[in-house]
């Protein structure tokens, strides 16, 4: 039996010698079998798309046509502890063009044991929070005539962020470059090198001052732990993994961001095509809408083919068709035909698009194969 | 400061599926079964992180063994090129 399946490992999909495998029972015998699985397999090679079908298109419609029934407006939760997401078309437009910024960064950093059981949840995320120096301050005022800042803590803040005063005057020092820093009582003392900087340059310090880095994450603005079945996790605003994945408590084999080309980055191509499957598929099963998964695949597959992700955009994998009408004919046309005649390019015509404009056969289905004779001489 | 050693090992996380380096005599094997060149598959770049630890140069098929939910499993092959 064993020896029958491993022979059509090759042939059949692994989903579907699984689904037989479940289904048969003791009495079957071999010669049965044998015949299940030549059947399985013939329906298999029936159920293929053929060759020189034109999958691309479909695939374009199939996604296209939902997405114009979609809602355009992102939802937004008027909650205390739901965060605002880009759903819906906006988004699916943002993982196809594949944008460097996203509007809504998000991350969901999950746990190692014993972390993720829930005690002390609230800490742990305080501690992916990116903390600034504008959340411990209470007060801040400018002496014009001394040049200097003083700065009040609010010492109940720094309690609960587990921030400590050298702390402070270590990343105030560094970040800020410029005159001595004084810590007294609660209260920082910045003063300025040269009094001869103009109040304007005071007043500049004084915004750069509230953005110093103290501790946490950069880039997370926002956390928050929500249960998951039997483990927390912790949802973030904000995106920042390979930061994260350097903090000790962190599994960096299930946190996930969903920012595309952080997963790229970080991860890899094929994550990175896992991630764009994801994502959109996600979307679309949000607003109640049927897409074979198959077309969102075939999406990403091309997005990903060239080792890097680019976007369905002029600058992405338009740019790479090699010829000069199919790339005209999607957006800029004027730009490319110039560019082209500049440098003298030459158009195989071996796709579709330009076969169109020139009023050809296309390449596809009964247009793709060609006839070859031998000419007797 | 000396210089920081780089980190070779590979990383393990749920996004990304297995990835396998082929040996020639596979590489021959597959580019002559799909009558294709290297240069036709899909790429993979030599920095890619899911390749940290393997010893990959320009030409190299790698084999991704992916998870469909579809199929089950999937085997997709990517050239790596220089990058």
């Amino acid at each position: 039996m064993e020896e029958l399946f491993k022979e059509y490992e090759d042939k059949i999909p692994a989903i579907l010698l699984e689904e037989l495998k479940s289904s048969i029972d003791k009495k079957t015998t071999k010669t049965q079998l044998k015949k299940m699985l030549e059947a399985l397999y013939e329906e298999y090679l029936e159920s293929m798309v053929e060759p020189g079908e034109s999958v691309g298109i479909i695939s374009a419609e199939s996604i296209g046509e939902p997405s114009t029934q979609m809602t355009l407006n992102t939802f937004h939760f008027a909650g205390v502890a739901e965060m605002n997401v880009t759903m819906g078309l906006p988004r699916i437009i943002e993982i196809l063009d594949a944008r460097k910024n996203i509007k809504t960064p998000m991350m969901e950093v999950y746990l190692k044991e014993p972390y993720n059981k829930g005690k002390d949840i609230r800490k742990v995320a305080e501690l992916i929070k990116e903390t600034k120096m504008s959340d411990i301050i209470q007060e801040v005022s400018i002496n014009i005539l001394e040049a200097t800042i003083t700065v009040k803590l609010d010492r109940q803040k720094m309690k609960d962020l587990e921030v400590r005063d050298s702390s402070v005057k270590r990343a105030v020092e560094k970040q800020l470059k410029s005159g001595q820093v004084k810590i007294e009582g609660d209260e920082v003392l910045i003063k300025v090198k040269s009094k001869d900087d103009s109040l304007n340059d005071l007043y500049k310090l004084k915004e750069k001052m509230k953005s110093i880095y103290l501790k946490g994450v950069k880039g997370i603005t926002q956390v928050l732990p929500v249960k998951r079945k039997d483990e927390f996790v912790i949802i973030t605003a904000g995106s920042n993994l390979k930061d994260t994945f350097k903090l000790e408590f962190v599994d960096t084999e299930r946190t996930t961001s969903n920012d595309i080309m952080e997963v790229y980055e970080n991860l890899g191509i094929e994550a990175a095509r896992a991630a764009i499957i994801n994502e959109v598929y996600r979307v679309i099963e949000s607003q109640g809408l049927n897409v074979d998964i198959r077309h969102i695949m075939l999406i990403a597959d091309t997005m990903t083919a060239s080792g890097s992700v680019k976007g369905i955009t002029r600058y992405g994998v338009v740019s790479d068709k090699s010829s000069v009408l199919a790339r005209a004919s999607f957006e800029t046309p004027i730009k490319h035909l110039i560019n082209a005649s500049l440098v003298g390019e030459t158009d195989p015509l071996n796709s579709v698009i330009e076969n169109v404009m020139l009023n050809q056969p296309i390449p596809v289905g009964t247009g793709l194969p060609g006839l070859i004779t031998k000419v007797k001489k | 400061m000396a210089a920081k050693k780089k980190n070779t090992e590979p990383i393990k996380h749920s996004l990304i599926p297995e990835h396998k380096k082929l040996s020639e005599k596979e590489k021959k094997e597959l580019l002559e079964k799909h009558g294709i060149s290297v240069y036709e598959l899909p790429n993979i770049l030599a920095s890619d992180p899911a390749l940290r630890g393997m010893d990959v140069k320009p030409g190299d098929i790698i084999r991704i063994k992916r998870k469909s939910p579809t199929a089950g499993v999937t085997y997709a092959y990517r050239g790596v090129v220089n990058g």
